[in-house]
């Protein structure tokens, strides 16, 4: 179907180049595909070559010819038993860890303060403008204040919990050690509940009034209703919203580059920088490459076994 | 402002709850922000002994330290000039996509906006090496400098906000009644003339919210800007950490920057989030 008919019909008197309308809708996408191949697709095609490549410092000028070096790069970086593979998976686990309890938290708070702000009620509007305050602050400055209330001597989080309320014995590193993990996931978590908030906010908009009437005329409570209403009517919304929330943290490098530089505690050393330092400060930019793709092919099984599951969920229920 | 939910009150239960929760809540997204503003007021030695709330007396030197201890200044030109370009470039982009995938059918459409969604997913760690590369490459076969320019970074950063920024347009668009368009092109308008004087201003909410969004997403970068930048394309993202490699750490300084940088990104986004959430809920969730 033609939606330009009535404008093609009178086209040629005007525009001498019919054709050019057949083309324009691919004319239209021409910028954005163009950006796309040069900063995403051929990029990421370069990568996986460079992964099957023995790339060091001394190749990185000229990198075509750097030496062929088959599947080593991937053997190196899943061999478990030595050092470089050990190091990936025990990274890759504190990711997985990470990414499952701030998505969870996330999610969870910015649901809960999005059906509790629901009704309208005093300063509401003034809330919801604060709640947005961290996802509008740039990463960095976020980071840098949560760095600076984490800091062992001057920081804001030891003065509470050590010298006024006198939980710890005695101050903590909250940014070296096993700490870290802590750390960092309350800087993730207060920095992306409000992204869940402001689109759940925007899914329990379209749930019709009527409902909830009809409900609590049937004499359901507040928290049936939320139950039986509010949760079922926002799954398509939660499925996209979950599935987004998860890619951004697990690919989350602003965070834990900010929080620790180049290279971060064990205990909070995310994937991202693992592979940053893997090759940018190690100098092994092969072994990089392998470890990206890796970790491209696990979120890619992940988001194809995600959407198989929860679009079959979909089917079910309707 | 929305209407009551339901015909009767909500039990006392609920609303304890939800004032102790909102209660709560408020408290964790406001200390950080407390910390950075006081901070930011202090002298330097309220910030390098223990930890106060108050500060001993009020100053304003950290706002007048900030521009000389760093070339400040010139990060935040930097940073205007990458991010407004991007932005700019970014919505047209994703205007003439989202209205060819809206208005359109085509072969190829559902290829398109797949790969173009599942950029999104690509780690950017993948391609920052290789487009590092390319970007050198491109530079020493044409004499275009795209590595270490803020060309390079304009470019780099319209592709992160394009995939979400047509993906919400399209659902924008399509709310767009095409009787609208079509009534344009009866009135002798071509496509490109019922795209600029019917649908456009018809999906301003959105298109408001998809220019915060690229906005955001470039002011907040950091990897590709500290790999891709040097000393005079430099931006705020990696420039801010020029107040702690030195020998002190200027903690109020550091305040003071992260509240000068902020400033301009937490009022427009304030100012516009309405429009985001009307962009959310008409565009991406339906």
């Amino acid at each position: 179907m033609r939606k330009s008919s009535p404008g093609a019909a009178r086209g040629p008197r005007r525009r001498p180049g019919r054709i050019r309308r057949i083309g324009l809708p691919y004319l239209l996408l021409l910028p954005a595909l163009l950006l796309e191949l040069l900063v995403h697709l051929v990029p990421m095609v370069i990568g996986i070559v460079m992964s099957f490549k023995e790339l060091t410092q001394f190749y990185i000028r000229d990198w075509g010819t750097a030496p062929w070096a088959g599947f080593d790069n991937y053997s190196v970086s899943v061999d478990f038993d030595a050092p470089v593979g050990k190091a990936l998976l025990d990274s890759f686990l504190v990711t997985i860890a990470f990414t499952l309890l701030s998505v969870g938290l996330c999610w969870l708070i910015g649901t809960a303060a999005a059906v509790f702000m629901q009704d309208t009620f005093r300063g509401r509007g003034l809330l919801r403008a604060l709640f947005l305050v961290p996802y509008a602050l740039p990463v960095y400055a976020a980071v840098i204040t949560w760095v600076f209330m984490f800091q062992h001597d001057n920081g804001l989080v030891n003065h509470v919990l050590h010298d006024q309320l006198g939980i710890t014995d005695k101050p903590s590193f909250w940014l070296i050690g096993d700490n870290s993990f802590i750390a960092l996931l309350t800087v993730s978590v207060w920095k992306g509940w409000p992204f869940a908030f402001l689109i759940v906010m925007a899914g329990l908009q379209n749930i019709p009034r009527e409902l909830y009437e009809a409900a609590s005329l049937d004499g359901a409570g507040m928290l049936q209703q939320v139950r039986r209403i509010t949760l079922p009517s926002l799954r398509p919304v939660n499925q996209v919203l979950v599935l987004v929330l998860f890619l951004w943290t697990f690919n989350d490098f602003n965070t834990p580059y900010v929080m620790f530089g180049k290279t971060a505690p064990e205990a909070a050393d995310l994937i991202s920088v693992h592979i940053y330092q893997a090759s940018f400060v190690t100098w092994d930019f092969g072994t990089g490459s392998a470890m990206s793709v890796l970790l491209l092919l696990f979120l890619l099984a992940v988001t194809g076994v995600y959407l198989a599951l929860t679009s079959r969920g979909r089917r079910t229920a309707s | 402002m929305s209407l009551p939910r339901s015909p009767m009150a909500p039990p006392r239960s609920f609303l304890w709850s939800r004032r102790v929760f909102l209660t709560l809540l408020t408290g964790f997204v406001l200390v950080p922000v407390y910390v950075m503003i006081s901070s930011s007021l202090k002298p330097l030695a309220d910030v390098t002994g223990t930890f106060r709330w108050l500060p001993t007396e009020l100053t304003i030197r950290p706002y007048i330290d900030i521009w000389s201890t760093v070339p400040l200044g010139r990060y935040f030109v930097n940073s205007l000039i990458v991010a407004g370009a991007a932005t700019v470039c970014s919505v047209v982009i994703a205007v003439f996509s989202a209205y060819a995938v809206s208005r359109y059918d085509f072969r190829g459409k559902r290829v398109f906006t797949v790969t173009v969604l599942s950029t999104q997913m690509f780690p950017g760690i993948l391609f920052l090496l290789p487009l590092f590369l390319i970007y050198v490459n491109i530079g020493n076969a044409t004499g275009i400098a795209l590595f270490g320019s803020r060309g390079g970074l304009i470019l780099t950063y319209l592709t992160f906000s394009l995939p979400f920024s047509i993906w919400m347009l399209i659902g924008y668009f399509d709310s767009v009644p095409r009787d609208l368009d079509e009534a344009a092109m009866v009135d002798g308008c071509g496509p490109l003339g019922a795209l600029f004087r019917v649908v456009v201003p018809a999906a301003v909410p959105g298109i408001v919210a998809v220019a915060v969004y690229a906005f955001m997403t470039a002011w907040g970068e950091v990897l590709f800007a500290s790999v891709m930048t040097n000393d005079t394309t430099r931006t705020l993202a990696v420039g801010l950490q020029g107040y702690s490699t030195l020998n002190d750490v200027y903690w109020n300084q550091i305040m003071a920057a992260s509240l000068v940088v902020s400033v301009p990104v937490v009022a427009g986004f304030l100012l516009l989030q309405r429009y985001l959430v009307a962009g959310l809920t008409a565009g991406a969730v339906k």
